[in-house]
């Protein structure tokens, strides 16, 4: 088992037509993801890599029985593209899509509010049960399959966290990237409380980076709800003030947002923060 | 992206947001002109930079004739202003703005922003005006109030109403409060603002509420759609690295260490800054080439950390997912050839293609350092340095 998706998700891919939607629908083929059509509006009715195109994410659900989808639109149509597949009445969205302006994303939040869809990112690598289904930018072959579930703000640093956990021999159950933006779809919380419930997770490496009061969040629920151990990493110890590191959600904002803070209130919470990012693997080996 | 005080008073007006009668000027003389042309007795001569704390640094003049007016431009014009926001070298000022004075009967405080954790604009108003807002929200909490908007429908005039009872409890000017909240959430939704702030807004004897000061910053991400908006970026207000990188698809920060890095993906270059402090040394900058970062861009982040004359080692640590290790080999190596690169480079690859990369670099002849893991580099670039 895992958490949002197994073996058994039906993924259709939003921008399939696109240079990278189409490469990174190749990909999650390759990989063994169940990737049963693709969208873009007035390509209706052509195939793409031997999967159908259509013109609407709602007559993809109806002709493919989707459940999930992964958008690579450009981030002028993303917001809209969100909406459109929680209007489909698509079960998760995977919004990969870097820098969507964050005046459409609070509108799209606000859409989001009377609909069942989880969405996670947008600006993430996605999301991967490992030999399962990988929906997402993500490198399949670092991962493992596991007990260890992984949630994340960024992306290659969650590949050198898997790649170290990997190379101890600890697979992954579901590893997630849930962004780098400063307003995003699913938060830690949301997903901790599903590892938490997860049968076939044993523990979580939270990886946090400065900005926003999320892994704060994540602290206190953890010591409220959770019995099994997590481990955490916070990016941007030595990021300066008011500058944004990358992400548009990495930026520290008068007093808000350090490292410090978030790392200080962690381990106040119980979670064993790794100081360096080359000891994640081995922190999460102690505590196995 | 931030606006210049001239510039976020052009669009408050623009907003139906009341402000003073002004003119933007360039040069001493320009401005002696324009005290004369305005016809003003009193003027106020204002640096404009991007940073607050201008008036304690000396940053903005009171005069009271054209000459003093053109010696106060003298005096600002051309020279960094130093304030407690701009860092020891502080910035050159190229603009001042001449406003008109006025008799100020009170100074309160009005900023829309972003919650991030509320998903929504908030709207953020006090009494205390003129003074540090975070200072006021941690000393006197009930003196400063909070709405949210919502960010499809737009503030809402009951919720005006709010704002205008509380910041006029004696009820005297609530239409004008209520005016300006309804203008100001419109001006925020309108021109996807990341922040609008007014600190201070005032209450001008015979005038009513007056914006004195502006403070505007508008979501790079959406300039798209706002073209005019885009033509108020001032480059001069930016690091020229940060410009270089930004124009080539590069995220590049300075920072005031000695040890230059290349990372690709902001988290991890993130990480691997820390990882430099933890063993003891000091990172030059941030830079992340990106997820699929071709040769040429490798390239050109080389010679972007190699112009900045701190740096004395490089670390380069790419963990190559999309991004393949020997096509990063290859950008590294041409580039050490190209730039006749002679300080010490540490490489740690790791990733899809990584052996291929490894054997790049080795049958390069190049001298390049290579680290087994992150640790392994961190150690060997501060190493280098030392």
């Amino acid at each position: 088992m895992s958490i949002l998706v197994d073996k058994n998700t039906k993924v259709i891919c939003q921008g399939i037509t696109g240079s990278a939607g189409g490469f990174h629908a190749q990909q999650m083929i390759a990989y063994g993801t169940k990737l049963v059509g693709g969208v873009t509006p007035g390509k209706g009715g052509t195939s793409f890599e031997g999967v159908p195109v259509f013109d609407t994410v709602k007559k993809a659900v109806q002709e493919t029985g989707a459940d999930a989808s992964v958008i690579f639109v450009p981030a002028a149509f993303a917001g809209d593209a969100i909406m459109d597949a929680a209007d489909a009445g698509m079960r998760l969205c995977v919004c990969i899509t870097e820098g969507i302006p964050a005046q459409d994303m609070l509108k799209v939040k606000q859409f989001l509010k009377d609909k069942a869809m989880r969405l996670i990112g947008p600006n993430c690598p996605g999301i991967i049960t490992p030999g399962e289904c990988k929906i997402g930018i993500m490198p399949g072959y670092i991962h493992k399959p596991g007990r260890i579930g992984i949630i994340s703000r960024s992306g290659t640093l969650t590949y050198e966290a898997v790649w170290q956990l990997t190379s101890r021999g600890l697979g992954q159950s579901t590893c997630i990237g849930i962004g780098g933006d400063p307003v995003l779809g699913m938060a830690f919380i949301d997903l901790l409380k599903m590892f938490q419930e997860d049968r076939n997770t044993d523990a979580v490496v939270l990886i946090g980076e400065i900005g926003g009061t999320m892994e704060e969040d994540a602290a206190e629920f953890v010591k409220n709800n959770m019995t099994k151990p997590v481990v955490s990493f916070i990016a941007g110890q030595t990021a300066p003030k008011g500058k944004r590191m990358g992400h548009a959600g990495a930026i520290i904002s008068g007093k808000a947002g350090t490292a410090k803070d978030k790392i200080d209130k962690l381990e106040s919470c119980g979670i064993k923060v790794s100081r360096s990012p080359a000891d994640i693997g081995k922190t999460v080996a102690e505590c196995m | 992206m931030n606006l210049h005080e001239y510039q976020s008073k052009e669009l408050f007006a623009k907003y139906g947001i009341p402000v003073l009668k002004s003119t933007v000027c360039s040069s001493p003389a320009e401005t002696a002109q324009a005290f004369s042309a305005m016809q003003l007795t009193a003027g106020v001569v204002k640096s404009q930079i991007h940073a607050g704390g201008r008036g304690k640094a000396g940053g903005i003049i009171t005069v009271y004739s054209a000459e003093e007016a053109k010696n106060a431009a003298l005096k600002l014009l051309g020279r960094p202003l130093v304030t407690k926001q701009t860092g020891p070298q502080g910035k050159v000022v190229n603009k001042v703005l001449l406003e008109e004075a006025c008799a100020v009967e009170k100074e309160l405080y009005f900023s829309i922003a972003i919650d991030r954790k509320a998903e929504k604009p908030v709207a953020l108003v006090s009494r205390e005006g003129g003074m540090d807002i975070e200072e006021v929200a941690d000393k006197f909490p009930d003196k400063i109030f909070k709405l949210h908007i919502n960010p499809a429908l737009g503030l809402q005039p009951f919720q005006a109403r709010d704002i205008a009872y509380f910041m006029d409890p004696r009820k005297v000017i609530l239409k004008d409060f209520s005016a300006l909240a309804v203008n100001l959430s419109r001006l925020f939704l309108e021109n996807d603002c990341s922040l609008v702030e007014i600190n201070p807004l005032a209450i001008v004897k015979g005038r009513g509420l007056i914006a004195l000061d502006a403070k505007i910053g508008i979501d790079d991400r959406a300039l798209y759609r706002h073209k005019n908006l885009s033509d108020y970026r001032d480059i001069s207000e930016e690091d020229p690295m940060e410009y270089e990188a930004e124009k080539n698809g590069l995220s590049y920060i300075s920072l005031n260490g000695n040890i230059g890095c290349m990372v690709n993906g902001a988290g991890l270059a993130m990480a691997t800054m820390d990882l430099i402090k933890l063993n003891g040394g000091e990172p030059a900058n941030f830079l992340d080439v990106g997820g699929g970062a071709s040769a040429e861009q490798v390239y050109t982040a080389f010679k972007l950390l190699l112009s900045n004359k701190n740096v004395k080692a490089i670390l380069v640590n790419i963990f190559g997912g999309i991004m393949k290790c020997d096509i990063i080999a290859e950008g590294i190596v041409q580039a050490t050839k190209e730039a006749h690169l002679n300080l010490p480079l540490v490489v740690r690859l790791e990733g899809t293609n990584v052996e291929l990369g490894r054997e790049i670099l080795r049958k390069s002849g190049l001298k390049i350092t290579a680290a087994s893991d992150m640790n392994d580099a961190a150690a060997k670039v501060v190493q280098a340095v030392k």
